[in-house]
């Protein structure tokens, strides 16, 4: 179903400078799916997201929403399509010149009409969406790691996007918080219809919550696999299955 | 345990010095500096560039910042910077009029420190120092911000946003500059006249008022615009050069210190260039 796909990526090849990342990347972004981008350190995962969210421009391929080239478009319907996804980068990045409540509130404040009381209730809502209700006027610099990571969630989903895009959510968060933050993504892709793009190592997060799963290989530099975590686990290639029993593969 | 057993053990073979890759000769290591400054100059040019699209939208009303972003700027660059550019505006004023006064002394022609303190100041020397102190109070404080925006993945949250940081970064600032430059620039020379007229009349007896006429009959109308034109191109600079290293800074604590070190350089070395032409231009020009 063509209205069931968010995001083509076609042939995607990705370099820094003369140095080769990942080639020839195909892959599909569904509506209401959780796929994680997994692979081990330094594959190229984050510069992938770099690219589909368009702070990269590729080597060679494409990437396109709504059938509209992401790389070719012209700067207003680059505007346009940069509205249809929100974005967590890994550090939160926050706005540090702003409290909490107004790096919510600046998507707002920028691309819609809402009256100023209108975008601090939207703000407020979206911070106790992520379990912040209460750090509205704090300053960033005043949240712990994880708490930087939801207000950027709740950043990211400030105008309603149909994907979201997270970079490592639950890294170097105790088991609890990290737990958390699995059920606010199944939240988000359940009950609010969004698709969710994370990258991320934590293998228990992958199952929990994860439809599909793209393994990115250092060595090979491509995309080894994309399928569900469970069936990557029992049927998949020898390097992906070692990946998801943490090295150890059944004798 | 024997002593074998704690030592470390080898080097891996890669990390032998037989294995490292041999030093560059001079000629590639001059070649690369010349490719490496290439790039840095095509980088500059390419922000100037982005700037004169930023300001052309912000012209017809396109440019996407906040108006309030605008006033903090002005509050940060414009009063909280008056403390310093008195001080030493003041004390270069003390400087121009005393080696002014010890030279005219010598022909008994101490009434005219008075023009030259009073021209002085108000075409040349305010504008040069509001530009050199704006360098090291805004200007680096522009590269450091926006080099740790940079570093901390901020600039990166805007863009995918889709908000371009020249307009809702870079513009706020240089405006904010170029609309403070004047006034800075004119209180720089006051102050600097005022301190000239206190040396002039307590420690070479020259009287009060007929230092004041002397000085009001030696500044013109074109001294006070040149002064102010150049006061206003010099802190455009300033801003520019700061915007551009914080903007273009690496990722890293170290990256954001070379880019407050690059931007007073570089924000110093053209304050220096631009003094220079303007004041031969004008000279040429006989303004």
């Amino acid at each position: 179903m063509a209205d069931a796909i968010h995001a083509h990526v076609e042939g995607l090849t990705m370099c820094y400078g003369a140095k080769l990342v990942q080639r020839d990347l195909t892959f599909d972004i569904r509506a209401k799916e959780v796929l994680a981008i997994v692979g081990g350190s330094g594959c190229g995962k984050s510069t992938l997201l770099k690219h589909l969210i368009g702070l990269m421009q590729p080597s060679a391929g494409r990437i396109c929403y709504g059938g509209q080239d992401l790389n070719t478009a012209d700067p207003k319907a680059l505007a346009g399509l940069r509205r249809q996804f929100g974005v967590s980068f890994q550090s939160g990045a926050l706005w540090s010149s702003m409290t909490v409540g107004e790096n919510v509130m600046l998507p707002l404040e920028l691309f819609s009409n809402d009256g100023a009381d209108e975008r601090e209730q939207k703000a407020r809502d979206k911070l106790a969406l992520v379990g912040l209700a209460d750090a509205f006027d704090d300053e960033p610099a005043a949240l712990s790691g994880g708490m930087k990571k939801r207000a950027a969630i709740a950043r990211a989903l400030a105008l309603d996007p149909p994907l979201l895009y997270l970079d490592e959510p639950s890294a170097g968060l105790d088991p609890l918080t990290s737990a958390q933050l699995d059920e606010l993504i199944q939240h988000l892709c359940d009950d609010l219809g969004a698709s969710v793009v994370m990258v991320t190592h934590e293998l228990e997060s992958i199952f929990a919550v994860a439809d599909r799963l793209l393994f990115l290989d250092a060595e090979t530099k491509t995309m080894l696999a994309l399928d569900s975590p469970q069936a990557l686990l029992e049927h998949g290639p020898e390097p992906v299955r070692k990946f998801l029993r943490r090295g150890k593969l059944p004798s | 345990m024997t002593a074998e057993a704690l030592a470390p053990p080898p080097a891996p073979p890669s990390a032998t010095p037989s294995a490292k890759r041999p030093r560059p000769g001079w000629i590639t290591q001059l070649g690369l500096q010349l490719s490496n400054g290439w790039a840095d100059t095509r980088l500059t040019f390419h922000f100037l560039g982005e700037v004169q699209l930023g300001l052309m939208r912000l012209i017809r009303g396109k440019a996407l910042f906040r108006i309030s972003d605008l006033f903090w700027q002005i509050d940060q660059a414009g009063p909280r910077s008056v403390a310093i550019v008195s001080l030493v505006s003041g004390l270069v004023g003390v400087i121009l009029a005393y080696m002014g006064a010890v030279q005219l002394q010598r022909f008994g022609a101490q009434t005219y420190i008075a023009d030259l303190v009073t021209i002085g100041a108000v075409r040349e020397v305010a504008a040069l120092m509001t530009g050199v102190i704006l360098s090291g109070r805004v200007g680096a404080a522009y590269a450091a911000q926006l080099g740790s925006m940079q570093a901390n993945e901020e600039i990166d949250a805007l863009k995918a946003l889709g908000v371009d940081p020249i307009d809702y970064l870079v513009l706020p600032r240089v405006v904010a500059l170029l609309l403070v430059a004047p006034l800075l620039t004119a209180f720089a020379a006051l102050v600097a006249c005022l301190s000239g007229w206190a040396v002039a009349v307590a420690v070479f007896g020259v009287q009060p008022m007929e230092y004041l006429f002397k000085s009001l009959q030696a500044l013109t109308l074109p001294h006070v615009l040149i002064g102010m034109f150049k006061g206003t191109v010099y802190c455009g600079l300033v801003g520019l050069a700061g915007c551009r290293q914080g903007l273009y800074a690496g990722r890293s604590a170290q990256a954001v210190g070379n880019a407050v070190t690059a931007s007073v350089v570089q924000a110093i070395v053209w304050i220096v260039v631009a003094a220079s032409a303007l004041t031969i231009a004008f000279q040429r020009l006989d303004w």
